[in-house]
């Protein structure tokens, strides 16, 4: 049960498998950190889906690559990106920069979850507002009373 | 009133959907279709070694005369398809074709000329595929259309169709020639 446990545990731990080859790692564990970092981020834009630090693309190592350059040029993260994007634009970052044209992108979600919400605050009131059944007449009540004291006939079997 | 305008809205969000599938439908619309972020930019600055081994290529534009760069490679099948209508467009059209051999051995792309004919006025090789990062070439072949002042003007991505180079193609260089 035990060794069950760590088992599950431990392939948890396991992630996807990556693409970064060793020849391209830097020796620097620290620079190669941030070149991880700033490769999870950038499209691969042969696969489209995935990052250049998950494609195998020969255009995803290439660019693996020459970012690793950058940074043992001494540039900053944003400068290396800055680097990628004056290339192959905005469409390189995963995550869209904010910006005149992306407002729409950004701002449609919470727009429209607060006009939804805003909906859905009125429905409710209008519905709290509504008044319920109205109360039985006197007459009614006594056929009610009737009716409850009088035993149900049992069913047929 | 405003009951009304609540029956209306199932209509009008059905007709916004559809003018917008509509719109993504067209004829020759490409959701994939990435434009250049270097249109209307200076082209890239590069300095190649000659295919002939001759005079080193090196950046166009400052010739004053409009410059249609090819990125191909001899590994690459779509090129191939292209390469007939590259041929036109030197024979018949006269473009200024320049070739960049991109991410392929020197006598790999020389065999392909060999074999196929050399459409180029002017081929660099591109070894590492420097060249091709700075265009921000994704994908051989692609084709950038380059002013006499050396702006990118145009790009094509994946082979040249014979409609897009009669089309489009042609009809650029020709208006950025008369400029």
């Amino acid at each position: 049960m035990k060794r069950l446990a760590i088992l599950l545990l431990t392939s948890l731990l396991a992630t996807t498998a990556l693409a970064v080859e060793p020849a391209e790692k830097l020796a620097d564990p620290a620079l190669e950190a941030r070149a991880r970092v700033i490769s999870q981020g950038l499209r691969c834009l042969v696969c489209r889906n995935e990052s250049i630090d998950e494609s195998h693309a020969d255009l995803a190592h290439d660019v693996r690559v020459l970012l690793r350059e950058r940074l043992v040029a001494g540039d900053t993260n944003p400068q290396a990106v800055a680097y990628i994007v004056a290339r192959y634009g905005d469409f390189v970052l995963l995550e869209p920069p904010v910006k005149r044209s992306t407002y729409v992108l950004w701002l449609a979600p919470p727009v429209l979850l607060a006009l939804g919400g805003l909906g859905a605050l009125i429905a409710m009131r209008r519905q709290a507002g509504q008044a319920g059944p109205a109360p039985l007449s006197a007459e009614e009540g006594a056929q009610l009373a009737k009716l409850m004291q009088t035993d149900t006939p049992e069913r047929p079997a | 009133m405003t009951r009304k305008l609540l029956f209306a809205l199932p209509v009008l969000l059905f007709a916004a959907l559809g003018t917008y599938f509509t719109l993504a439908l067209r004829p020759n619309y490409d959701p994939q279709a990435l434009p250049s972020v270097l249109i209307d930019k200076p082209a890239p600055g590069f300095d190649l070694a000659a295919l002939d081994d001759g005079a080193r290529v090196a950046t166009p534009g400052l010739s004053g005369q409009v410059t249609v760069v090819n990125f191909f490679a001899s590994w690459c099948v779509p090129c191939r398809v292209e390469h007939p209508i590259l041929m036109r467009l030197a024979e018949k059209e006269k473009l200024n074709l320049v070739g960049i051999a991109y991410k392929d051995r020197p006598e790999d792309a020389r065999r392909l000329i060999v074999q196929l004919g050399d459409p180029y006025r002017r081929i660099g090789v591109d070894r590492e595929g420097r060249t091709g990062f700075d265009f921000g070439v994704y994908g051989v072949p692609e084709t950038y259309v380059i002013d006499k002042t050396g702006h990118i003007r145009k790009r094509f991505v994946g082979p040249l169709s014979p409609e897009v180079a009669l089309k489009e193609l042609i009809p650029l260089v020709r208006a950025l020639e008369k400029s």
